[in-house]
């Protein structure tokens, strides 16, 4: 999941006899499972809620490009490059799309790229996790995608048009990516030399637990979660997705001869699903107060690729605006 | 390989070399270019060079005939091995200076690629027309923002300037004609580069006077990247980057 810990208003599910006229007819539209398009009504805690939201993702794919640009330069095949280097740039569309969808709702994307600077607005934790082998880019592509699908597959019936359309693309390249980082698994994990088999297990060990915080912390007592599934823009509750996300995964492992590092991980037949450890939350609220191990490393290179960047798109201005000029004399 | 086709394969190494090493290059802008639409233009650029480096590459491997594939010629030759463009090899610098290299080499490549398609080697032809495609819309793309930056600003017409200074030597070893160029001649598979030189430098002029720079004026050529003489320093720092994996686990597949 790219949004965390979204706040929405702070109060709670809303009742129908608080709403206005107004509100009630909207949220009526909701439950009708109508689609929200920009020009439409929507309360402004909505509007609010939903730019917080989509910018959060839409960072999330930005800054997500920097711990796999680490290893673009460093892929051992040419294929492999040209697979990460696709995979990357998708996730700069995917920003584009989504930055797009945010502006539908009266915010531009230098104000979203502000806040983001200014630390006013977040990106997901996982991507302040560091890099280190080969392998990661498997474990990222396999489980960090795979993560993400999970959300993102039912926000593609989010109640916000824009929002739910700019998902349908991303969905179908993000279970690419999750092929393709799974690839990369069964390469080493299974076909490779001791050496890759070390580095597939020490990136499972690495990414596991980021894996799961990604769903954010159980979200049975937020009252942030309760108001955003009331206006659709969540689907599911973390706790949900989170075990599904385990349930998929851990024959997924198996196959792959790795384990998972829990040693409560056990399949439970009275439930139908896995029993799991939770994630240590004390490191998850480190990380998404800025005290992960590359959140500094990850916002001072966009803040720097922003900054070193700003003659060039001051000088693109310029000459578009003397462009503009020169045809309005001819005129 | 006979001695009949070592021409051949210096000739396909050049290629594939100068797409191997630029492209790369490119890659390293990945998420760290001045706007998000930057980011994705540079890596699909990235991503046709690396393309073009398989086909010449491939190709390249099969002439040889001694059992290696692309990879093993991308990640298991020495800098003295690489046979690509000084030009290309060089550090990014800062954007202005890796879109004017992009410009400088998009010129060379829409006229080279074109005639290439003439080739009597008829691989050399169906992969020069592949690469065509893609070289057309890089060179649209590159005059554009060579345009635009030489154009916009006080500054940034300072940056370009400085881009085309510091990058105009490189360019005079793309035209040098040595021993493989006039076999490659002799056999129809390419045409000479002293031939493509002036249609180079018509794009070139052109593309500049609407950026508002001057060409420069002196016409000393670093040379040695194509012919693998000398490179510079910099080859092998990208090299020991780019080869890691296949040179720490050998045998190792990915």
């Amino acid at each position: 999941m790219y949004a965390q810990m979204v706040k929405s208003t702070g109060k709670g599910v809303q009742s129908r006899n608080e709403m206005s006229p107004e509100d009630r007819a909207f949220q009526d539209r909701i439950d009708r499972g109508e689609k929200i398009e920009p020009k439409d009504y929507m309360p402004p805690s909505y509007r609010k809620t939903l730019i917080r939201q989509i910018g959060q993702h839409a960072h999330s794919e930005i800054v997500g490009q920097l711990p796999e640009g680490n290893w673009i330069t460093r892929a051992p095949t040419l294929e492999r490059k040209a697979n990460l280097l696709a995979k990357v740039q998708d996730e700069a569309g995917h920003g584009l799309y989504l930055y797009c969808a945010a502006e539908t709702l009266g915010v531009s994307r230098d104000e979203l790229v502000e806040m983001l600077h200014s630390e006013r607005m977040k990106y997901s934790s996982i991507f302040n996790y560091p890099t280190l082998t080969w392998a990661d880019m498997g474990a990222v592509g396999w489980l960090v995608d795979g993560a993400a699908i999970m959300n993102q597959v039912p926000l593609q019936r989010t109640s916000y048009g824009p929002y739910a359309r700019a998902m349908v693309r991303i969905c179908k390249e993000e279970s690419f990516h999750q092929r393709q980082g799974y690839h990369i698994m069964i390469r080493m994990a299974k076909e490779g030399t001791d050496d890759q088999k070390r580095m597939a297990q020490d990136a499972l060990n690495r990414f596991w637990y980021p894996a799961l915080m990604m769903f954010g912390p159980s979200d049975k007592d937020s009252v942030h979660s309760a108001q955003s599934m009331a206006w659709r823009i969540k689907i599911n509750t973390n706790d949900e997705l989170r075990q599904k996300f385990v349930d998929e995964t851990v024959p997924q492992a198996e196959f792959l001869g790795l384990s998972i590092p829990d040693e409560n991980l056990r399949w439970n037949e009275e439930t139908g699903h896995y029993d799991f450890s939770e994630p240590d939350w004390s490191e998850f609220f480190d990380v998404i107060s800025g005290n992960g191990p590359c959140n500094a490393e990850r916002l001072s290179a966009r803040r720097k690729a922003w900054e070193d960047g700003a003659w060039v798109r001051d000088a693109m201005l310029a000459h578009a605006r003397k462009a503009q000029n020169k045809s309005k004399a001819a005129e | 390989m006979d001695a009949a086709q070592k021409p051949l394969f210096e000739f396909l190494l050049r290629q594939g070399d100068n797409a191997l090493v630029l492209g790369h290059r490119t890659s390293e802008w990945c998420g760290v270019a001045p706007i998000l639409e930057e980011d994705i233009a540079l890596a699909n650029m990235a991503l046709d060079q690396i393309g073009q480096t398989q086909l010449w590459l491939g190709y390249a491997a099969e002439v040889e005939g001694a059992g290696r594939s692309a990879d093993d010629l991308a990640f298991l030759r020495d800098v003295y091995d690489f046979r690509n463009l000084l030009m290309l090899e060089v550090p990014n610098g800062d954007f202005g200076r890796t879109q004017m290299r992009q410009f400088l080499y998009d010129a060379f490549q829409v006229p080279w690629l074109t005639q290439l398609q003439n080739s009597t080697d008829t691989r050399v032809a169906e992969i020069a027309a592949k690469c065509l495609k893609e070289a057309l819309y890089h060179l649209d793309r590159s005059s554009h923002t060579v345009i635009a930056l030489g154009d916009g600003t006080a500054e940034s017409n300072k940056r370009m300037d400085e881009a085309l200074a510091f990058l105009w030597p490189y360019s005079g070893e793309v035209f040098v004609d040595d021993e493989t160029d006039h076999a490659m001649a002799t056999a129809g598979v390419a045409p000479l580069l002293s031939e493509i030189k002036p249609l180079w430098l018509e794009t070139v002029q052109t593309v500049l006077v609407q950026a508002c720079l001057t060409l420069p004026e002196g016409d000393y050529a670093q040379k040695g990247g194509r012919t693998g003489f000398r490179h510079t320093e910099h080859l092998g720092h990208m090299l020991a980057v780019m080869q890691t994996l296949q040179r720490s686990y050998p045998g190792a597949t990915w």
